[in-house]
C-alpha cells in the first residue's frame, strides 16, 4: 500500500526597515512593522486561515485519514501572535486532532547549519520550546531551512536527538534512485530521511495554475491516479511545499482548495493512505543510504545553497555575521539575543541574490545591492551593541574564562553565605539552649 | 550691460554641480549695479530665486502660434512666466514648427533633466532659443556647458552679438578620454564659434587648448567659488550615532570621480585603524560595482552607502564627517571640497581636480596613489593637530573664495568681447 506524506513550510521573516547610515548608533529598532503586519495579514487572510479550514474539513470528512505535517518558523509564529492570533488558534485546533505533526527547525529559519554547530543546536532547541509551549507537542522529526541537508548536518541533527529528517530529492544526489523510499544518511545510519518527490510536488506547487502546461487543468482524480500508477514496490510519495501554495501563490479562484479537498476521496478509492513523517519513519524500512558531501536545498535548478551564499555580497554579510557569533553567545541581554535571531533569517541573504535579477517575488528591496546595504547597516549597529556589552579588546576565550570565573565565584559566594547562615543558626541555637 | 545666459540647471532643482555654479555665478555678477541677466533653462519649476535675474523656461516658450486668452495663460504658467512675457515671445515666432509635437500653448515640452534622447532635447532647446533671442534685448550671449552651445550659436547668428561660452566640463573629463564623437563635435563647434571661452580651471583650459585646438588667447580661466552657508545649514548638528571617525566620499559614483580609489584606500586604513567608518554618499552607474568591491575587501561592516543625497542631506553628511575625500580622476573644478571646507571638514583632493589650483589648505594626492590617500586619511584621524589645522585654515581659506570676484572676472571678459 502506498502512502502520501504531505508537508508544508510556513515561514515569515522580520523584514527590515530602511536603515540609513545615520541610524547606526542612534536607532536600535530594525524592523518594518508596517510591511510585516501588512504581509502577515494578507497571507493569513488568503492562505493560512482558509487553508487551515480546508485541512480541518479534510481531516473530518475523511474520518481522520488525512494527515499533514507543518514546520512553522519561530519568526512566523511570533508575527502570527502579534498580527494574526486567530491563525495560532486554528493551528491549535488542528494540533488537537492529532492528525497534524509539527516539525522541528531553526527558530528563525536560519543558515546556522552551514556555519556553527552549537548555535545551530541552540536555535533548534529554542524552536522546540516555542512549539511545545503553543501546541503541547515536542517535534520529533527535523526539517532544516529550505530543506538544506548534507552529511555533516545529518550528524548534528542526529546528535540533537532526531531519528528522522526531511530533505530534497535532488537529482544530482539520487541519480537513478527513486525518492519514493525511506533512506538513511550515509554517515549516520540511524538517521532516516524522507526525500521530496520533485515532480509531484511541483505539479502542485509550480504548475497547477499554468495554462500552458500540457496536463492543465490538474484534477485530484488525475493526480492520485498518477501516484497509484507508480511501481507497486515504491512505498511513499513525499509532497513537500510552501504552505502559501494554497491561496497565495495559487489564488483561491484557481481551484487549489477544491483540488485539495477532493484528494482524500480519490486516495481512498485507490487505497492510498496519508502519513505523517514520524509514522513513515516507524513503518517503513530504509532501502539504502545516500551520500551528500555538499549541502543541497530545494531552491532553484541547482538545488544548492547558492541562492543564499552564492555571490560575494552574501558571503561577506554571512561572514560578518559569523564573526560575531561567539561573542553574541556570551551575551545575556535579551534584546540583543532577540535581534540576533531575527537577523539570522535566511531571507535577508536571499534578497541579496543576483541569480534572478529583477525577478524576485519575495524581496522587499529594489535590487540585491540595496538589500545588502540595508542589512550591513543594521548589522553594523548590531555589532556595536554586541561590542558594547563586552570590550572588544578582550578575545573570546579570555572573556569566556572571565565570565566563568565570575559565575563560579558567584556560586561560591552563595554557598559561603549559606554556610554563614547555617553557622549563625547553630550559634543562636546554642545560645538559646544555654 | 545685458547678458543672455543659456543654462541647463538652476537651484533648487539641480542634478549636479552645474546648477550650483550657474546660481553662484549669476548671483555674484548681479552684485554689479548695471548688470542685467536673463537666464534660460529648459524647465523652471516656479520656485527658483528670481530676485536678481530673469528666468525663461524653454518649455514655456511658444514656437507655434496659439490663440490663447490672458487668463488661460496665467493659469497655465503660474509663477513660471508672466502672460506678458508669453505674448512677447509668441510675437517673435520665426518659422513654422507646427510639424513638431507641441502642447496647448504651442510650446515644446522639456524634461529639464538628462534624458536618453538628450540630443533631441538639445536641438529643441536651440530651436526655442531662436524665439528668445529675437524677443530679448542683450549685449552678450553666455552659454553654460555643451548642452547649450548650439542655442548660443543660434542666438549669435540671429543677433550678431558676441558669444562667451563657459566650459564647466568637457567630455574628456566625463569619459576618462574615450570621448563620444557626437558630444565632442558639439563642444568643438561651440568653442569654434565662441568669441571667448571661460574655463573653470587651468586644467580644463589646457584640455580646451590641446584637445579642442583653441587659440590660447581666446581661453581664460575663471575659477568657481562658493556661496556662503545659510544660517539654516550652519545650524545643522552632527547627527552621527557612532563614536568612530567618519571619512566621506560625496558625489556621483561614476568613472570620473574615481570611487574605486576611495574604497581601496579605505581598506588600507581599516587594516591599521579599526575605529573608522567610511561613507560613500551619492549614486551612479558604478554604485553596484563599488558595493561589490567593498564586500570583496571584507570591509562592508565599516563601509556604508547612503544612496543619492540632495540639498540639506548633503550638509548633514558633511557635518558628520571628519575627513572629506575627492579622488576624482579628472575634475574640471569640483565644488564639493569647498563645501566640505566651509563645514570645517579637512579635505583630501586629487591633484587632477581643478579646485586644487586654488586651494592651499587641502591635502593633495594623485588620484591613483591609494597609499598616499590612505596615509593622509590616517594622519587626519590619528593626529588632532593635523585635523585642527586643516579644519581651521581650510575654512578661513574657502571663506575668501567668493563668487563676487569670479563675477568681476567674467564682466571684464564681457567688456573685452563687446569692445573688440
Amino acid at each position: 500500500m502506498k502512502t502520501i506524506c504531505f508537508y508544508f513550510q510556513i515561514h515569515q521573516p522580520f523584514r527590515l526597515k530602511r536603515y540609513r547610515f545615520f541610524d547606526i548608533g542612534n536607532d536600535h529598532y530594525y524592523y518594518d512593522d508596517f510591511r510585516n503586519e501588512e504581509i502577515m495579514r494578507r497571507i493569513a487572510e488568503r492562505c493560512y486561515i482558509p487553508a487551515n479550514r480546508a485541512i480541518m474539513d479534510m481531516i473530518k470528512s475523511s474520518g481522520g485519514k488525512f494527515k499533514v505535517a507543518f514546520s512553522i518558523s519561530g519568526t512566523a509564529i511570533e508575527q502570527m501572535e502579534i498580527y494574526a492570533p486567530e491563525v495560532i488558534d486554528s493551528f491549535k485546533e488542528l494540533a488537537d486532532t492529532r492528525n497534524v505533526e509539527f516539525l522541528s527547525e531553526t527558530y528563525s529559519h536560519s543558515l546556522a547549519s552551514l556555519a556553527h554547530k552549537e548555535e545551530f543546536k541552540d536555535q533548534i532547541k529554542m524552536h522546540k520550546e516555542k512549539i511545545h509551549s503553543l501546541f503541547g507537542v515536542t517535534p520529533k522529526v527535523f526539517r532544516n531551512t529550505e530543506l538544506i541537508y548534507s552529511d555533516e548536518i545529518s550528524e548534528v541533527v542526529y546528535k540533537a536527538g532526531f531519528k528522522g529528517m526531511l530533505t530534497e530529492g535532488a537529482k544530482h544526489i539520487l541519480g537513478w534512485k527513486s525518492p519514493n523510499y525511506v533512506y538513511t544518511s550515509s554517515t549516520q545510519h540511524q538517521l532516516k530521511l524522507l526525500l521530496k518527490n520533485d515532480r509531484y510536488s511541483e505539479d502542485i506547487s509550480d504548475r497547477f495554475n499554468n495554462y500552458s502546461w500540457n496536463e492543465y487543468p490538474l484534477t485530484a482524480d488525475k493526480f492520485i491516479s498518477w501516484i497509484a500508477e507508480t511501481p507497486p514496490e515504491q512505498q511513499i510519495v513525499n509532497l513537500f511545499m510552501n504552505y502559501e501554495v494554497l491561496g497565495s501563490l495559487h489564488p483561491a479562484e484557481s481551484g487549489i482548495f477544491d483540488f485539495f479537498r477532493a484528494l482524500p476521496r480519490y486516495a481512498a478509492e485507490k487505497e492510498i493512505s496519508f502519513s505523517l513523517p514520524s509514522e513513515a519513519f516507524n513503518l517503513l524500512k530504509p532501502v539504502d543510504s545516500i551520500s551528500v558531501p555538499y549541502p543541497i536545498s530545494w531552491v532553484d535548478e541547482e538545488r544548492d545553497c547558492s541562492s543564499w551564499l552564492g555571490n560575494l555580497l552574501q558571503q561577506e554579510a554571512f561572514n560578518k555575521l559569523k564573526e560575531i557569533v561567539d561573542r553574541v553567545r556570551l551575551c545575556e541581554d535579551r534584546r540583543v539575543r532577540q535581534d540576533w535571531n531575527y537577523l539570522q533569517s535566511s531571507d535577508h541573504f536571499y534578497y541579496m541574490s543576483t541569480k534572478h535579477m529583477g525577478g524576485k517575488v519575495f524581496s522587499p528591496y529594489e535590487n540585491p545591492y540595496e538589500a545588502f546595504n540595508n542589512y550591513m547597516n543594521v548589522l553594523s549597529d548590531f555589532i556595536l551593541r554586541v561590542n558594547a556589552q563586552f570590550p572588544s579588546s578582550i578575545d573570546n576565550e579570555e572573556l569566556n574564562s572571565l565570565l566563568t570565573t565570575i559565575k563560579n565565584q558567584g556560586i561560591e559566594i552563595e554557598s559561603l553565605h549559606e554556610e554563614i547562615a547555617k553557622l549563625k543558626k547553630k550559634e543562636a541555637k546554642k545560645a538559646a539552649s544555654n | 550691460m545685458k547678458a543672455l545666459m543659456f543654462g541647463w540647471e538652476f537651484p533648487p532643482h539641480i542634478l549636479g554641480g552645474l546648477g550650483t555654479a550657474s546660481y553662484g555665478l549669476t548671483r555674484g555678477m548681479a552684485m554689479q549695479p548695471d548688470m542685467e541677466i536673463t537666464f534660460v533653462i529648459p524647465k523652471p519649476w516656479g520656485d527658483e530665486d528670481k530676485s536678481f535675474l530673469k528666468i525663461i523656461g524653454t518649455t514655456n516658450t511658444p514656437v507655434v502660434w496659439r490663440d490663447v486668452d490672458y487668463d488661460y495663460v496665467k493659469n497655465r504658467l503660474g509663477d513660471k512666466m508672466t502672460p506678458e512675457q508669453y505674448y512677447d515671445l509668441r510675437s517673435h515666432i520665426y518659422a513654422d514648427f507646427s510639424y513638431r509635437h507641441v502642447n496647448d500653448l504651442g510650446c515644446i515640452e522639456f524634461s529639464g533633466r538628462y534624458p536618453d534622447n538628450l540630443l533631441e532635447e538639445i536641438n529643441n532647446y536651440s530651436i526655442v532659443a531662436g524665439v528668445i533671442a529675437r524677443s530679448e534685448a542683450f549685449d552678450v550671449i553666455h552659454a553654460h556647458d555643451w548642452l547649450t552651445y548650439p542655442a548660443g550659436i543660434h542666438a549669435k547668428q540671429i543677433s550678431g552679438k558676441p558669444m562667451v561660452i563657459h566650459v564647466h566640463a568637457t567630455d574628456y573629463d566625463r569619459s576618462r578620454g574615450n570621448v563620444n564623437p557626437e558630444v565632442y563635435a558639439i563642444e568643438k563647434n561651440g568653442m569654434d564659434f565662441a568669441d571667448h571661452i571661460i574655463t573653470v580651471s587651468n586644467l580644463t583650459r589646457n584640455t580646451v587648448i590641446e584637445k579642442y585646438h583653441q587659440d590660447p588667447s581666446k581661453v581664460t580661466t575663471v575659477h568657481n567659488a562658493v556661496e556662503p552657508l545659510s544660517p539654516e545649514i550652519v545650524s545643522i548638528q552632527d547627527k552621527r550615532g557612532v563614536k568612530d571617525k567618519v571619512v566621506t566620499f560625496l558625489g556621483r559614483i561614476t568613472m570620473q570621480k574615481g570611487p574605486e580609489y576611495f574604497v581601496e584606500a579605505a581598506a588600507k586604513v581599516l587594516a591599521k585603524a579599526p575605529n573608522v567608518r567610511f561613507v560613500m554618499a551619492g549614486s551612479g552607474d558604478m554604485l553596484d560595482e563599488m558595493i561589490r568591491l567593498a564586500a570583496s575587501r571584507n570591509i562592508s561592516d565599516r563601509f556604508h552607502f547612503t544612496g543619492f543625497m540632495k540639498g540639506k542631506q548633503v550638509y548633514e553628511v558633511l557635518k558628520s564627517s571628519d575627513v572629506y575625500v575627492m579622488p576624482s580622476v579628472s575634475e574640471p573644478f569640483g565644488i564639493s571640497p569647498l563645501e566640505a571646507m566651509q563645514c570645517g571638514v579637512p579635505t583630501i583632493i586629487s591633484k587632477q581636480s581643478g579646485c586644487a589650483e586654488i586651494l592651499d589648505y587641502a591635502v593633495k594626492v594623485d588620484y591613483w596613489d591609494i597609499e598616499a590617500m590612505a596615509d593622509a586619511i590616517y594622519s587626519i584621524i590619528a593626529y588632532p593637530a593635523m585635523y585642527k589645522f586643516l579644519k581651521d585654515e581650510g575654512k578661513r581659506e574657502v571663506d575668501n573664495i567668493k563668487w563676487e570676484y569670479a563675477g568681476q572676472k567674467v564682466r571684464r571678459i564681457y567688456d573685452q568681447v563687446i569692445n573688440k
